[in-house]
């Protein structure tokens, strides 16, 4: 076991974990916060995907030794009160199905716009296209997500 | 599930079975006079008030709290099933709270979503609930003011009196309402009254799933509890001989390693669960485990040879599951005929969530548990059998599934948790990983189809067969099959669909199969569909006629198939030729869940392989409650399909999955999806069909014939790869 400490949506928190212990479990189970999804734990399905310092990485491949002083932001620290560009135009657009997946679609497609500002949908495809959905909301998200573009 | 045996029960029947007793309560709505005593307990202290019945609740504050049977599993039933009862109650969606139920007895058994039933089994009897409630509050009104009920109105949680604009909000009336006769009939509104029903509400479950605040039932913490990951023989039907702890327990973090059984129906199987005091380390744990299994001889199992044992049985006759004219003789004495043999494979759900569940078996003796599920009836029904406890010691939560598509019908992964917690007496959370999840089934059934037709001189159907080769599914979840009699839920439509056959006899033969086996989102009509509206696209361009109207003109009579048919040829624009390299093909399907239609439009691209271009969807319904809802169930449907039809599906060997992961049992990806156009047939009525799978079926055949039309290769075996067409 070490100690870390660690900032997650702005906020410093301590942790004691073993250092193999990917950023998914040391989030969802030691800093409570489970809006970030397990779905493979291989990164083949990207519902685990957060940023560090604002650069999408999938959360189940990233020891918590590997963090040091990056800072971590998840589906909860990208607003106070559901006003992110994103998630108004998830809601507009109602994407969400069965949602489980949403978390990690949502933040790819925040770090999409950053790199992008005003994607195509063949930009969209290829940047999303590490976020699996087995609803099959993707038409909904690729029209989200020009929607949050012309919201920005 | 246990009562069922006596009898052959079609898919329908068998998730209303234990619901009969269900419908009285919902119908026969409860005396009103019940009020004194708070309903459900973590309702705020002046709950009940107004206990009209158990779907809402009213309290004095003015709060109103509807009771959701229906568990979301991304269907929109959060949504839907509330809003029957809210229209009527004279509700805005953001007057109300919506809370899930867990099984409770007084909700009534048809707590479940399966068979795509939630909506057409509940549109009348719900709506009557909140009628009666709205009837109520009304009457309680014209009692308080002392003037005719005729001359107040209800309207967004408040009563108005006409005459002079006066009006009281329903917390102001409970008291009153609570001492009513509740109505026996009461008046539904007028559709054309609708501010809710028929129109794309949106969604009250989407903001807490843009923001990471909907509860699933991994996402569970509860005090003092520990995480469990269990190690299963991936032989299916293994036995445990015996483990070998001692690298397991020097993993920092893990607490114990016991057995625990999985049962699923009749499907029994012991596994090594390594609990720890956080999940990572019950998974390193579990790596470092040593264990013997007993393989039972089912290591030699693979899918080349479970294949040939299917093709091999199609020799047999089979037991007619419906018979018309004289098939045997026609078809013999034809000198235009037409075979074909189709092949599907075992599928596996891969529902986002993987499978979990938290259970704690208490020192008192009482259980609660939290989990995905789209049974809560069953749960409740099962739970109090196999352990000997009281329902009403049982607290089961029920937590937004991520992602149902029938695998959450079976509850083995709720039995293993309190199996579990009961033996380690500590509240646990197992959560199986991806792998479990892929490697362990149930999976959707493979059926073989042989398909025999001839046509007559002016190039029609003469006669028709579709012999059904499969195993099945409730031989899992039935004491004892009897196999003398077809098993309806695996040959599903295959004798429903409208087309006038002179002479059809469609069979079905047994298989025996040890994998376990589930419903799949629209089942076997997924598969069964493939082979059938494949073969009449053979025996169209057989008879050298148009597909589409091969079809149309077998629909000799008015029909719901005929109508969407008619649509998808005018959305499509059938008949408009697309440009060289592009082609369509069209399918439909009617099921007892209902009916949908689709025309795919592909190109071809070198080397023998294709792109989706687009997919116009038809569905029938009748009536619709969410046009958005269904339009995305739709979307769903095409993904969901086309994953089915083109992905590797799972394949074995040696006895086992050969797949674990999303790499090799790959999904449907975005820069996959094809464009998808909705239409919904709904112009209201007395009918109202399903949702959530008559989508499917259409999809596979479309795409297959689409293939043929614009490549000339025939596609009799799913999965095919569009890449290489063979």
């Amino acid at each position: 076991m070490a100690k870390y400490t660690i900032t997650v949506n702005g906020k410093k928190t301590q942790v004691e974990a073993e250092p193999d212990t990917p950023m998914l479990w040391v989030i969802r189970d030691y800093v409570g916060l489970k809006g970030t999804k397990f779905g493979c734990g291989m990164a083949l399905c990207g519902a685990c995907t957060i940023h560090l310092d604002g650069q999408p990485v999938r959360s189940c491949q990233t020891p918590i030794s590997t963090v040091k002083k990056k800072k971590i932001t998840t589906i909860e620290g990208i607003s106070e009160n559901i006003d992110h560009v994103v998630q108004k135009a998830w809601i507009e657009e109602q994407v969400p199905q069965c949602g489980y997946c949403q978390s990690g679609q949502i933040m790819s497609a925040i770090a999409l716009l950053k790199a992008k500002p005003k994607p195509t949908d063949d930009d969209i495809d290829t940047y999303m296209s590490g976020n699996i959905c087995r609803c099959g909301t993707y038409d909904r998200i690729r029209k989200a997500i020009h929607r949050a573009s012309e919201m920005m | 599930m246990n009562n069922i045996h006596k009898k052959t029960v079609n898919r329908r029947d068998f998730l209303r079975y234990t619901s009969l007793t269900g419908a009285a309560l919902i119908l026969g709505i409860p005396n009103a006079k019940a009020s004194g005593s708070p309903i459900v307990s973590n309702l705020s202290d002046e709950a009940a008030a107004f206990n009209l019945n158990p779907f809402v609740v009213i309290e004095k504050s003015g709060k109103i709290t509807i009771f959701n049977t229906k568990p979301e599993i991304g269907q929109g039933t959060f949504q839907s099933f509330p809003a029957l009862i809210a229209e009527e109650l004279e509700l805005s969606p953001d007057q109300y709270n919506v809370q899930q139920t867990g099984g409770e007895s007084k909700f009534g058994n048809e707590q479940f979503v399966g068979g795509s039933t939630s909506i057409r089994t509940s549109y009348e009897a719900m709506r009557k609930v909140g009628a009666s409630a709205r009837e109520m509050l009304i009457a309680a009104a014209a009692t308080q003011w002392n003037v005719a009920a005729s001359d107040c109105y209800a309207e967004k949680a408040k009563v108005f009196h006409k005459p002079t604009g006066k009006s009281l909000g329903y917390g102001e009336l409970v008291e009153t309402a609570s001492k009513l006769e509740v109505p026996k009939t009461p008046t539904l509104k007028d559709p054309k009254d609708f501010n809710i029903l028929g129109k794309s509400v949106k969604r009250a479950d989407i903001p807490l799933k843009v923001t990471g605040k909907a509860v699933f039932g991994i996402d569970v913490e509860v005090p003092n509890m520990v995480y469990a990951s269990v190690e299963r023989c991936p032989v299916f039907a293994a036995k445990l001989k015996g483990f070998d702890k001692t690298e397991t327990l020097k993993v920092a973090g893990v607490e114990q390693v016991v057995e625990v059984e999985r049962v699923f129906g009749n499907y029994k199987t012991t596994g090594v669960a390594v609990v720890a005091k956080n999940y990572w380390a019950a998974l390193k744990g579990r790596k470092a485990l040593k264990v013997n299994w007993d393989y039972q001889g089912k290591e030699t199992f693979n899918s080349k040879d479970y294949a040939q044992y299917l093709r091999d049985l199609a020799k047999n006759e089979g037991i007619v599951d419906k018979s018309v004219g004289e098939f045997d003789k026609t078809f013999g004495d034809s000198t235009n005929k037409v075979e074909a043999f189709y092949e599907t494979p075992f599928v596996a759900h891969a529902t986002m969530e993987a499978m979990n569940c938290t259970a704690h078996w208490k020192d008192d003796g009482k259980l609660e548990i939290w989990a995905s599920t789209q049974v809560p009836s069953d749960t409740m029904d099962d739970l109090p059998k196999r352990y000997g406890i009281k329902a009403e010691d049982i607290t089961l939560h029920t937590c937004f599934n991520g992602g149902g598509f029938g695998r959450r019908l079976a509850i083995d992964f709720i039995i293993e948790a309190v199996n579990l917690s009961k033996t380690i007496k500590k509240p646990v959370k197992l959560v199986w990983t991806r792998e479990d999840d892929t490697q362990l089934g149930p999976y959707r059934p493979p059926t073989f189809s042989a398909m025999k037709g001839a046509l007559s001189p002016d190039g029609k159907v003469a006669a028709f067969q579709h012999k059904v080769i499969a195993p099945t599914i409730l031989s899992f979840l039935m004491p004892e099959q009897d196999k003398t009699k077809v098993d309806e839920t695996m040959v599903e439509g295959i004798s429903h669909q409208k087309y006038d056959m002179p002479n059809m006899k469609n069979t079905f033969v047994f298989a025996d199969c040890h994998v376990p086996l589930l419903w799949w989102r629209s089942v076997t009509s997924s598969t069964l569909a493939f082979a059938h509206e494949c073969f009449i696209d053979e025996m169209a361009y057989k008879a050298g006629k148009d597909p589409l109207q091969f079809r149309l003109d077998m629909l000799t009579k008015d029909s719901d198939t005929k109508r969407v048919l008619l649509k998808l040829k005018e959305v499509s624009r059938w008949d408009t030729p697309l440009p060289i390299g592009k082609g369509r093909g069209v399918a439909q399907w009617e099921f007892f869940a209902g009916l949908g239609g689709c025309v795919i439009e592909v190109s071809k691209k070198a080397n023998n392989s294709v792109k989706i271009d687009k997919v116009y969807v038809v569905i029938d319904l009748g009536t619709v409650v969410n046009p958005d809802t269904v339009k995305a169930q739709m979307e769903g449907c095409v993904v969901m399909g086309i994953t089915a039809a083109v992905k590797n599906g799972i394949t074995f060997a040696n006895g086992k999955a050969e797949q674990g992961n999303f790499h090799d049992n790959p999904v449907l990806r975005i820069n996959e999806m094809p464009k998808v156009e909705v239409h919904i047939l709904a112009e209201g009525g007395t009918t109202i069909k399903g949702v959530g799978e008559p989508g499917l079926p259409p999809v596979a055949p479309a795409l297959a014939n689409a293939i043929f039309a614009t490549t000339g290769v025939r596609i009799r075996k799913m999965p095919f790869d569009l890449d290489n067409l063979g």
